[in-house]
């Protein structure tokens, strides 16, 4: 395998990782929108989303990316493969995110919400200062773990016509004859990319480590 | 002049549970009120249902005659109030806990200073003067920067206690402030305590000291099996003869302190 090959394999890892660091974005915010209305004392918002979350979460993400792909256009909207890859993979790793949120938004201790009530906080206000801070540093080993999955799952969105760094493997494997080198070295780069978001998940584990030892 | 607390017929039930069974209570400004009795009387439930933090079954809340979560309506009927007006007059209450309920991701200031500028919209540089000088107050202006798991129970107590004060309430209340805490740090945060009930401060505080309740207190309240028993001056309540419910109670904290009320 020569170094020519290599960079293109590099510069495809690229579009892996912007499509992935967009959709874990975006799948943060949503997947506390969604913990949060789950969570709602109100009947039909918590059947709302805990729907969301089976559906997401029980169908494949290579279904749902095709799904979203062929419905997209049917509805008149007609978008490059890339924005239906991050659309699909934002939707389905959100229904997950809400699920490790929610177990953290639920074991809150009951009485740091009542200290903000008593102080004269909000609704709104305790969910952005108390809630979610603290949520968040529970559930951050989770999350982190869920964002490393996405980065392996992005492989998938090769079916909506992305060359991103799997697919550009299998081009080049199947035009060089070198399928074992690239794929080997494809499958090095998702490594470096994995323990990059698992180092970054450690940093954030101890900035957020609160005077605890 | 208006009570600063008024409790008028309240009712607490937890499923088939009563809790509270009709209490009426009233709270002069700058009294302190203990609340005692055995457990599962329904102290920390009424202290509760005052802050609103647990909605009583019936019955209504008065704070300096404003009524608190619940009120007669036109018809006379009991009807719920919005949010923002609890808030309005849950602002005239401070509350200190049993567990702290230190916010974990605060230091001791940010825990005190977070209402000033959340929700009074104080500017950060007067919240922090503000905070640190409630911070000076409870004695740990030292350890304004500390988080909350750097500091010791007696520590977080009082931290817990300087965030309640820096909303300027007029009444505090405390729910058994130092049933989680060792003796040896017990004696600090009542110490605090006694300071503030020496400036005058409203305080109605569910405790199992005795000793304090008989020392600081010039209001005892008894609670047993969600009724209120007793209510009179430490004199009256703890003097002889002694109400035989309150004697059988007593009795088990007589290696506690008690025994100076003998």
């Amino acid at each position: 395998m020569t170094w020519q090959l290599f960079q293109l394999l590099v510069t495809a890892a690229g579009l892996t990782v912007f499509i992935s660091a967009v959709s874990i974005m975006i799948a943060l915010v949503l997947g506390t929108i969604v913990s949060v209305v789950t969570l709602s004392p109100k009947p039909a918002f918590a059947l709302a989303g805990r729907t969301y979350i089976s559906f997401f979460r029980g169908v494949p993400l290579l279904v749902q990316l095709l799904l979203i792909y062929n419905l997209l256009p049917v509805m008149g909207i007609d978008l490059p493969g890339i924005v239906a890859a991050i659309i699909g993979l934002s939707l389905c790793t959100a229904a997950f995110q809400a699920e490790n949120l929610r177990g953290a938004f639920a074991s809150l201790p009951r009485g740091l919400v009542e200290a903000a009530e008593m102080a004269g906080f909000s609704a709104a206000q305790i969910l952005r200062r108390v809630r979610v801070p603290i949520a968040f540093r529970l559930a951050l080993p989770a999350l982190a773990n869920e964002a490393i999955f996405t980065l392996r799952a992005s492989s998938l969105v090769s079916v909506v016509g992305v060359v991103e760094l799997t697919r550009t493997a299998q081009d080049l494997a199947s035009s060089t004859f070198l399928p074992l080198q690239l794929f080997a070295a494809a499958g090095l780069l998702y490594l470096l990319l994995s323990w990059t978001i698992a180092a970054l998940g450690h940093v954030m584990e101890r900035r957020m480590r609160w005077g605890r030892v | 002049m208006t009570a600063a607390v008024i409790v008028k017929a309240l009712r607490k039930s937890f499923g088939a549970t009563e809790v509270l069974r009709g209490i009426d209570l009233e709270v002069a400004a700058g009294d302190v009120t203990c609340i005692i009795g055995p457990s599962g009387s329904g102290k920390s439930t009424l202290l509760r249902c005052i802050a609103f933090l647990d909605q009583a079954t019936d019955g209504y809340v008065f704070v300096q005659g404003e009524p608190l979560g619940f009120a007669p309506d036109a018809s006379g009927a009991r009807a719920r109030l919005p949010d923002a007006r609890v808030r309005d007059v849950r602002a005239k209450i401070g509350m200190v806990f049993q567990q702290f309920n230190l916010w974990p991701h605060r230091t001791a200031l940010g825990n005190v200073t977070e209402a000033l500028t959340t929700v009074r919209g104080i500017a950060p540089a007067e919240a922090r003067e503000r905070g640190l000088a409630q911070l000076r107050k409870v004695g740990l202006a030292a350890h304004a920067d500390h988080f909350p798991a750097q500091l010791s129970g007696g520590q977080q107590q009082r931290v817990a206690i300087a965030r309640a004060l820096a909303l300027e309430p007029q009444i505090m209340l405390f729910d058994e402030p130092t049933s989680s805490l060792d003796p040896e740090l017990t004696g600090e945060v009542l110490n605090v305590m006694r300071a503030l009930a020496s400036e005058g401060m409203t305080m109605i505080v569910v405790s199992h000291e005795i000793g304090f309740a008989a020392s600081v207190a010039n209001r005892i309240v008894f609670l047993d099996g969600g009724k209120l028993l007793l209510n009179g001056t430490p004199k009256e309540v703890f003097g002889q003869p002694r109400h035989p419910r309150l004697e059988q109670f007593l009795e088990t904290y007589l290696d506690r302190g008690a025994a100076i009320l003998a």
